[in-house]
């Protein structure tokens, strides 16, 4: 058995992997992986990507060896489907607490592994080792070792404690968890000249499913799926297939080469997205079998199957290429996805702007040339902020991406479509791009966006009113300015008959008056309403006696 | 009187509980312009993120130290460092928050001591506002990383006013436990600016996390209470803190200036609002508005609709321990029975909730208790669904996280109002469930497999279930 180290830095020598094969001793000594950076990380840890791998294996129980963290706030997150057992969705963890970190976590763990063998009884247990038993020093190995032995069922070590690496390091432990403690520990009931293996397809939102009818129908055994919709029995027998196919391209490498090595199954690096790679792929299963044996009539079976699935996929897509003529859409996505994709969507009649290769390899980046021409707008590296701006200003009509950037957006109100593995709709083979076409069209035509993208209508009322509001007041001030003393005058009292306030101040003062009753007698004031105003004026204005000449002529 | 018991398991299955730090980045949350920051690896933050982002629906800042194992041998005075620097030159933060992890606690680096050095190698940062709160994995739940955090940013944060100072009587801090949503203290704000007061959240993941659209594209929070809004909160009248987990912030908001508070446990619930409202109508010396007389009135009618259906009904809850208070003691005064309670950690208000025994546990657990005792109503968070689909009982969903339905964020349970609305809720999962599952048939009271003899028929021996 190797240390935890050593297994990683044999991975990093992997010689499958196309990327490593072209960097120098000292290159690959480094690792696959750029030091990542503190304050500007977001990926997932290697825990997180062993966890991925393997948790879709449905009769497994998973547990995780460590504090609550790791399970608690991750447990029962991902879409992968299961045709039977439930067991995987269970969340099982040590929950480590002070105690077990002072005097150490294995005897917990120990109990841990008999309780949910007496209590649920899995076909296996995976014990997934975490950063904290790591730092002290719980061995996991010989916990399980220990625990198999006595309690007489599988319990696989699975040695990728988050801090090692990220995610796809992760993916690639797990694999090295299964080539040493589980493939080909067991024998298969019977075997077919059809059987393959799929390496690295985790069943998301139940979409092997739109493939396996297809392989069904062509007598295509799936003898081990690792790790959709897998079973313990059949990843443990699957050394016996005649094939595989390695479908997330990079995730697994080391699983399909070592098994290649081990036990001569051949593979291929396909996919089942888009509907010339569905084709692709099932051309390539449907080789390496009669390579390996079967009658050559798998081949012309094969071909027969391709053209009547991509007459009808290629028939449902035509009717909405006069609906996205001129659309323009934006791929942020990774690895193969990056122009498996692209094909499907450029037949739809959508125009790729942009697509992003920040996980792709050499290879995908030429595929994306072939089909987007040389001048093929690759995004290596996109900030939200960038992406936001090229979406606010409409550079693009819809994002198709992960979850992680999906609220950038969403928030500059642009249809975006989920196309990885939070998705809840199934894309796979030629079903799934259909089903993506139509969901792009859902997103793009929904009548939403247009009432979203509306400036709102009572902002500009409010603000007509507001500077309307402000011309009058400044009329008014400018008048006072004027003459503060012609305004004051001009107010009316008496709103029945009009009479001003000057008028009734004249009056009272030339006559002396000093009853409503007088005001009225001598002005047009009717002194009803305006009785209380008039009586407010007589109060304020001082009493003079009227002027001699007046008083005279009177 | 409850007893507060702990399983013998090892093995914890379904967990109820989620982990401290994300507690503390939560809170963190609540501040405009903030960068939560998780010294560990960078899973710690992967696995918090997407819970976030799971439940709100909504883009969320957090960030990690980015911890390898080789920095967990050497220390991580270098990752703290540069996550900060980056932080500070890219996102353009108001404030970094900081909590712990597992990793970095096991390990003990000494943050408060890293953060003093950085401010001497950094003159920029000297000032610059950075709280660090120690929340260990392995120790207590997600409520006392909220809890922890709020009463350190108090702490850090808040300004001890000056000697004779003068007080603003209309001005309330209001410290909410991490059991309100977002639409809770937005009705909070209303019911304290009704009675003319203004009030300062701490945290306010109203202006964060309420799904607003903002104008430009942030990096950091969008939107919470202002790093000088918190300042000020020493020149306040009083505080009112919700929830029990608030009292330490309470306590040293007090300490540090001066302001006296009052804990409120609940607000779900008729009493505990009259008590609120009272309060209120007190220090504002304003009358209770119009509005409130009748929103009451509308909560007492509810109340007297839904007896009928929740009266009786055997409860089985699990949830953090503010929640489980707030929420078994409203449905206990309904009526219903707490039968089944779980919760995560331990709080002095466990003792009080209206049940025999309080479990510190799992989902696992409270599914076995629902199952023995014949429970007819599940509560907990969307990680019960399991449960509930195998218990084939109504699931009504409270507290964090919430993934499986949209409006998490402005599901309401504070308030008049909001007690009605969550009694009504509750009332129609339970008729629903009677409509759909528990149809009467011939056969529903029959005692004996044997017909029995016309005019013979007997009602005594019904179980109660089969009454359901």
């Amino acid at each position: 058995m190797s240390s935890l180290s050593a297994t990683i830095q044999e991975m990093f020598n992997e010689p499958g992997c196309a990327k490593n094969a072209n960097k120098s001793d000292a290159e690959r000594k480094k690792g696959c992986t750029k030091q990542l950076q503190p304050g500007g990380a977001a990926g997932g840890c290697a825990f997180d990507g062993a966890k991925i791998a393997l948790q879709p294996f449905t009769d497994v129980a998973h547990l995780v060896h460590g504090p609550i963290a790791c399970e608690g706030n991750s447990w029962d997150n991902r879409g992968a489907a299961s045709s039977g057992a439930s067991i995987w969705r269970t969340g099982f963890t040590t929950d480590m607490n002070e105690t077990d970190i002072v005097f150490g976590g294995e005897k917990r763990l120990y109990k841990a592994i008999k309780e949910i063998i007496n209590k649920y009884s899995p076909s296996a247990i995976f014990v997934y080792q975490t950063c904290v038993p790591a730092m002290i020093g719980d061995d996991i190995n010989a916990v399980c070792k220990a625990a198999s032995q006595k309690l007489g069922k599988p319990v696989i070590p699975v040695n990728s404690p988050g801090f090692v690496g990220p995610k796809n390091l992760g993916n690639k432990l797990a694999g090295e968890a299964l080539l040493e403690h589980v493939i080909g520990t067991q024998e298969p009931d019977y075997t077919t000249p059809y059987d393959i293996n799929l390496i690295g397809e985790y069943n998301l939102s139940g979409e092997l499913w739109q493939v396996k009818p297809l392989l069904d129908e062509l007598g295509i055994r799936i003898l081990s799926c690792i790790s959709g919709d897998g079973k313990y029995r059949e990843v443990a027998s699957s050394h016996r297939a005649r094939a595989a196919m390695m479908v997330c391209s990079k995730a697994m490498i080391n699983v399909a080469r070592k098994m290649e090595e081990r036990y001569g199954i051949p593979f291929f690096e396909g996919s089942f997205y888009g509907i010339q790679d569905s084709s692709d792929s099932l051309r390539q299963i449907a080789r390496l079998l009669v390579e390996r044996g079967a009658p050559s009539e798998l081949i012309e079976r094969t071909e027969a199957v391709i053209a009547r699935e991509e007459a009808r996929a290629w028939a449902a897509i035509e009717r909405y290429k006069p609906r996205f003529a001129g659309k323009r859409a934006l791929l942020i996505t990774g690895g193969v996805k990056s122009w498996s994709v692209v094909a499907a969507l450029q037949e739809a009649g959508l125009e790729l702007v942009g697509t992003s290769i920040k996980k792709s390899t050499k290879q995908d980046k030429e595929r994306i040339k072939e089909l987007m021409g040389q001048d093929a707008h690759m995004i290596e590296d996109m900030t939200p902020r960038e992406i936001y701006k090229m979406l606010k200003d409409a550079k693009a009509d819809i994002m198709l991406s992960g979850g992680k950037s999906q609220f950038v957006a969403l928030k500059a109100a642009m249809p975006w479509l989920d196309i990885n593995q939070e998705r809840c709709h199934a894309y796979m083979g030629y079903v799934g791009m259909v089903k993506l076409v139509e969901e792009i069209d859902k997103a793009l035509f929904n009548p939403m966006w247009e009432q979203l993208r509306r400036p709102v209508p009572w902002e500009e009322v409010a603000k007509n009113r507001q500077t309307k509001g402000m011309a009058q007041m400044d009329t008014q001030a400018a008048e006072v300015a004027a003459d503060p003393e012609t305004t004051r005058r001009a107010k009316k009292v008496c709103f029945c008959k009009e009479v001003d306030l000057g008028t009734i101040e004249d009056a009272i003062r030339s006559h002396g008056l000093t009853s409503v009753e007088a005001v009225r007698q001598h002005t047009n004031a009717f002194g009803g309403c305006c009785k209380r105003r008039i009586e407010d004026i007589l109060a304020t204005m001082p009493v003079s006696s009227p002027p001699a000449m007046l008083q005279a002529a009177e | 009187m409850a007893i507060v018991t702990t399983p013998k398991k090892a093995c914890a299955v379904n967990p109820l509980k989620m982990s401290q730090p994300i507690g503390g980045a939560f809170a963190f949350m609540g501040l405009r312009g903030a960068m939560p920051l998780l010294h560990g690896s960078q899973g710690c933050t992967s696995f918090g993120l997407t819970l976030f982002v799971r439940h709100f629906k909504e883009a969320v800042p957090l960030q990690t130290t980015a911890m390898s194992e080789v920095a967990t041998v050497l220390g991580g005075y270098d990752n703290v460092e540069q996550a900060i620097l980056n932080i500070y030159n890219r996102a353009k933060p108001e404030i970094i928050g900081i909590c712990s992890t597992g990793v970095t606690e096991t390990n003990g680096d000494d943050v408060d001591g890293y953060i003093k050095l950085i401010r001497e190698q950094h003159p920029q940062l000297a000032k610059f506002p950075l709280v660090f709160v120690s929340t260990p994995d392995f120790k207590d739940a997600f409520q006392d990383g909220w809890g922890k955090t709020v009463a350190c940013m108090v702490e850090v944060l808040v300004e001890a006013p000056a000697v004779g100072a003068e007080r603003d009587p209309a001005r309330v801090n209001v410290l909410p436990g991490c059991h309100l949503t977002p639409g809770d203290l937005d009705e909070l704000r209303t019911i304290l600016e009704d009675f003319g007061l203004k009030p300062s959240f701490l945290p306010d993941l109203a202006g964060s996390l309420d799904g607003h659209i903002p104008d430009e594209f942030t990096p950091t929070t969008i939107g919470g209470i202002g790093v000088d809004e918190v300042a000020g909160m020493g020149r306040s009248s009083w505080t009112i803190a919700i929830g029990a987990q608030m009292r330490r912030a309470a306590e040293a908001m007090q300490a540090k200036s001066g302001v006296p508070f009052r804990l409120f446990e609940r607000l779900c619930g008729l009493i505990p609002n009259d008590e609120f409202i009272a309060f209120l109508s007190d220090i504002s010396g304003r009358p209770v508005p119009a509005k409130y007389r009748r929103q009451r009135g509308q909560l007492s009618d509810a109340m007297l609709d839904a007896h009928f259906h929740v009266g009786g009904r055997k409860l089985a809850i699990g949830a953090e321990p503010d929640l489980l208070f707030d929420l078994s003691s409203m449905l206990h005064e309904m009526g219903a029975q707490v039968t089944a309670a779980v919760t995560t950690t331990q709080s002095p208000v466990l003792e009080r909730i209206g049940t025999k025994e309080v479990l510190i546990g799992d989902l696992e657990d409270l599914e076995e208790l629902a199952r023995t005792r014949n429970c007819d109503l599940l509560i907990t968070h969307s990680h019960g669904r399991q449960a509930a689909a195998r218990l084939k009982i109504p699931f009504y969903r409270a507290g964090f996280p919430m993934f499986d339905r949209i409006g998490a964020g402005h599901q309401l349970s504070v308030g008049y109002r909001g007690t009605r609305d969550v009694i009504f809720n509750i009332a129609n999962l339970v008729i629903a469930d009677r409509e759909e599952n528990h149809q009467p048939t011939p056969d529903c009271w029959r005692t004996s497999r044997r017909p029995l003899k016309p005019g013979r028929r007997s009602f005594i021996d019904a179980t109660e279930g089969s009454i359901a």
